[in-house]
């Protein structure tokens, strides 16, 4: 992203030449309460985000952003984001068959991406990565897209499925004001997406349109690993056993020159860092994780002082790659991370994308082992 | 004059102040009701209502002192432009903003950035506004902003003096040639004078320009290096002329050695921001260009003097008039400078020079009649004059 720096031979008298750039006419009204103080003042090293919660004081330097992102405006919290799965209404038919629904929305909606900073999002159910749509293997789905948005959009899921309920500008492409079901059956298990597939791809995906889609596996049609998933199916007593939470990475191009300004883990930058992912060393860490990077070829996440089992695409019930501590992914790509802190000592643990950059502009967590 | 000496005036009835005032404060009075309508009626609402903002940010100083890049910014656009956030070298960081809050239109703030900036190797700063647009300022080699500490102070001074002072002296000293010319050899010197002097000013409004162009494009920097160089230029003529008589001698000498300070300033400058930029080793450089070139300069003082019996100590004084405004260049160069007030300077000197092209062209015209400015003498010295400086400037 950054050019490498030339030294000028010759010089222009003019050598303060100011620079001066304009913001592509994009943007939607800005909010006006944008003139209080600037956040917090800072006094530099350690002396920041006081307010910001449980991390230890400067354990990031002077690379943070500054202020505080107002997540009741936003209507959504990137700390609840990671473990709100939205598990739809469950029916059960006459032949004893289970059909889970849900109804999105999309929504056109100006989003606090950084402190003072709004962006103009499009968003399934008004918030950035969309609701965490969670399913157990086998179901019947039925999901109720009503496009609120001013843009059509449509919901592609990342599943088996025919062609008719792909989620494309020639199937299920739903115009502003307009409404499409979605029906397919729950498979394969694991750990997918669903995003919006309308036309500009790019902008319609870096506006925030997207969401984690999770199949757990059901444990009667797996005899050969029943406890394995059953671990992975939400609600059981040995689910209960691990803590799960969904990271999706995401980044956003603010002033849409197709280059990101903004990295983040769910949406906020540096949400967990300024409010480190509380964990407990005795249940096991299960992380649904989900690559949405619009304009970079891959990301990727990386945990220190720790070690992990990762299950490519989620679709196994053993690993596809063992003791590693990174993993990329390219966009579209998502995975499930299996993480043991029993033997740890309680501190904090950073983990972040291992591309420096995308840490640096936002991409960068930490764990709170307790 | 009596008020009915023309039949013109006999038929005008005297006019009332009353009247006057009235037909005066009409227009006012309409111009002040179209206003009150625009901004009160907003006729223009559905035109505007909902539209992107514009947002424009313009860097006028970029200091470094040791772990801090210190920005000085304005902002103009459609309404005011708030700094949400800050990165450099494309990682967030943390910054104030001083005042805090938006920045009004054509407003100005100073961002600090505690940054462990290196010295020697490229930086580049982002700053994030309210709307997502990105304003970027490369920081080429970074350099400690010299500090106005007395050593630095001394050693900066010690650079506008061999940059001003020293090479105008230097071409004062061929002043007693100058007294054994010829009618025609003098004509020649005169015209070199003029060439010299026009060189100066096309590349002193030339830089004018090139500054005005780094300024907020609502400030009309470039219309406002025209309007000072055309209202200095005038202002100078008014003082110079204010005797009755155009300025000869030694008071033609001190116009031609003010209006050359004026440049020199801006030389200076020119030097104290290349060593502001990093660009120190470039100086030396600089100054050895600067000192061909101005030497000149000195010459060009010298010719309105000959035939007249100047002190040592009007030399001296034309000196220092052309040569130490240097001085103050290099300082305040080296802190550097909002670009609009760059371009304004430099709108001045070019005024300054101007001035002095139109009186020593006059002097020529006076001495020997219109016809001289055409002859081989003035031509030649007028040709020479230029291409001596353009060609001593590729040494800077």
């Amino acid at each position: 992203m950054l050019a490498n720096p030339k030294r000028r031979l010759l010089l222009g008298a003019g050598a303060v030449a100011g620079a001066i750039a304009t913001p592509i006419a994009a943007g939607f009204a800005v909010r006006s309460a944008v003139g209080q103080a600037h956040g917090p003042a800072h006094g530099g090293a350690g002396t920041t985000h006081a307010a910001a919660g449980h991390g230890i004081p400067g354990m990031e330097g002077d690379n943070l952003i500054v202020g505080a992102v107002d997540h009741a405006r936003n209507g959504f919290n990137p700390h609840d984001i990671l473990t709100d799965w939205d598990v739809g209404e469950v029916s059960t038919g006459p032949d004893g068959r289970r059909t889970r629904e849900w109804v999105v929305t999309a929504v056109d909606k100006e989003v606090e991406l950084a402190p003072e900073l709004m962006f103009p999002a499009w968003t399934f159910n008004g918030r950035i990565p969309g609701p965490t749509l969670r399913c157990t293997e086998g179901e019947r789905l039925r999901i109720v897209f009503n496009n609120g948005s001013a843009h059509p959009h449509s919901m592609h899921f990342h599943g088996i499925h025919s062609w008719r309920m792909d989620g494309v500008p020639y199937a299920g492409l739903v115009q502003p004001g307009g409404q499409f079901i979605y029906e397919f059956d729950a498979k394969p298990f694991g750990c997918h997406l669903y995003h919006c597939h309308a036309l500009p791809l790019k902008r319609h995906i870096h506006k925030g349109m997207y969401g984690a889609f999770i199949v757990d596996p059901d444990p009667a049609r797996h005899p050969e690993a029943t406890a394995v998933a059953e671990s992975r199916l939400l609600g059981s007593a040995r689910n209960a056993e691990w803590q799960e939470i969904m990271i999706c990475m995401n980044a956003f191009d603010t002033n849409f020159d197709d280059e990101n300004e903004i990295y983040a883990a769910n949406t906020i930058p540096f949400a967990y860092q300024q409010k480190p992912i509380r964990v407990e060393r005795g249940r096991k860490l299960r992380i649904y994780l989900v690559n949405i990077t619009e304009f970079d070829p891959v990301n990727s996440f990386h945990v220190h002082g720790n070690f992990f089992d990762y299950y490519d695409h989620g679709t196994t019930l053993t690993p596809t790659l063992r003791v590693v501590d990174t993993i990329m992914q390219c966009q579209g790509q998502r995975g499930i991370i299996e993480m043991d802190w029993s033997e740890h000592e309680p501190g904090h643990y950073m983990f972040h994308a291992h591309q420096s950059e995308f840490a640096e502009l936002g991409w960068m967590s930490h764990f709170e082992v307790v | 004059m009596a008020p009915d000496s023309t039949p013109a005036q006999a038929l005008a009835r005297p006019a009332s102040p009353w009247r006057t005032a009235f037909w005066l404060l009409l227009p006012l009075a309409v111009l002040l009701g179209i206003l009150a309508l625009l901004i009160l009626g907003k006729p223009l609402e559905r035109l505007t209502e909902g539209s992107p903002p514009v947002e424009k940010v313009s860097f006028e100083r970029v200091r470094l002192t040791p772990g801090l890049i210190s920005l000085s910014v304005r902002a103009d656009g459609s309404q005011p432009v708030t700094i949400a956030q800050v990165q450099v070298d494309a990682a967030f960081r943390t910054f104030t903003i001083e005042p805090p809050g938006p920045i009004g239109r054509l407003g100005t703030a100073r961002i600090d950035i505690p940054y462990p900036w290196v010295d020697g190797e490229g930086h580049k700063v982002v700053l994030l506004s309210s709307t997502g647009a990105a304003f970027e300022r490369e920081i080429e080699v970074a350099r400690a902003t010299p500090s106005l500490d007395t050593p630095t102070l001394a050693i900066l001074a010690l650079v506008g003096i061999l940059l001003g002072v020293a090479p105008v002296a230097t071409g004062l000293l061929a002043f007693p040639a100058l007294g054994t010319l010829s009618p025609a050899g003098m004509r020649f010197v005169l015209a070199l004078t003029v060439g010299l002097l026009g060189y100066l000013f096309l590349d002193t409004l030339g830089e004018g320009l090139e500054q005005a162009a780094g300024a907020l494009e609502r400030l009309r920097a470039q219309a406002a290096v025209w309007v000072t160089m055309i209202i200095s230029a005038g202002a100078l003529m008014l003082l110079g002329r204010r005797g009755g008589r155009a300025p000869e001698g030694a008071a033609l000498a001190a116009f031609i050695a003010f209006g050359i300070g004026l440049h020199n300033l801006g030389e200076g400058l020119a030097v104290g921001a290349a060593i502001a930029a990093g660009e120190a080793a470039l100086a030396t450089f600089l100054v050895v260009g600067f000192t061909i070139h101005n030497v000149s300069e000195g010459f060009g003082i010298a010719a309105p003097l000959v035939g007249r019996r100047p002190r040592l100590l009007t030399f001296v004084g034309l000196a220092a008039l052309a040569g130490l405004p240097a001085v103050p260049g290099v300082w305040v160069g080296a802190q550097a400078v909002s670009p609009f007030w760059m371009a304004i300077c430099f709108g001045i000197g070019a005024g300054a020079i101007l001035q002095v092209i139109v009186e020593v062209t006059g002097l020529i015209v006076r001495r020997e009649g219109s016809a001289a400015l055409l002859s081989p003498a003035s031509l030649a010295g007028v040709g020479v004059g230029l291409a001596v400086m353009y060609l001593t400037a590729l040494f800077v």
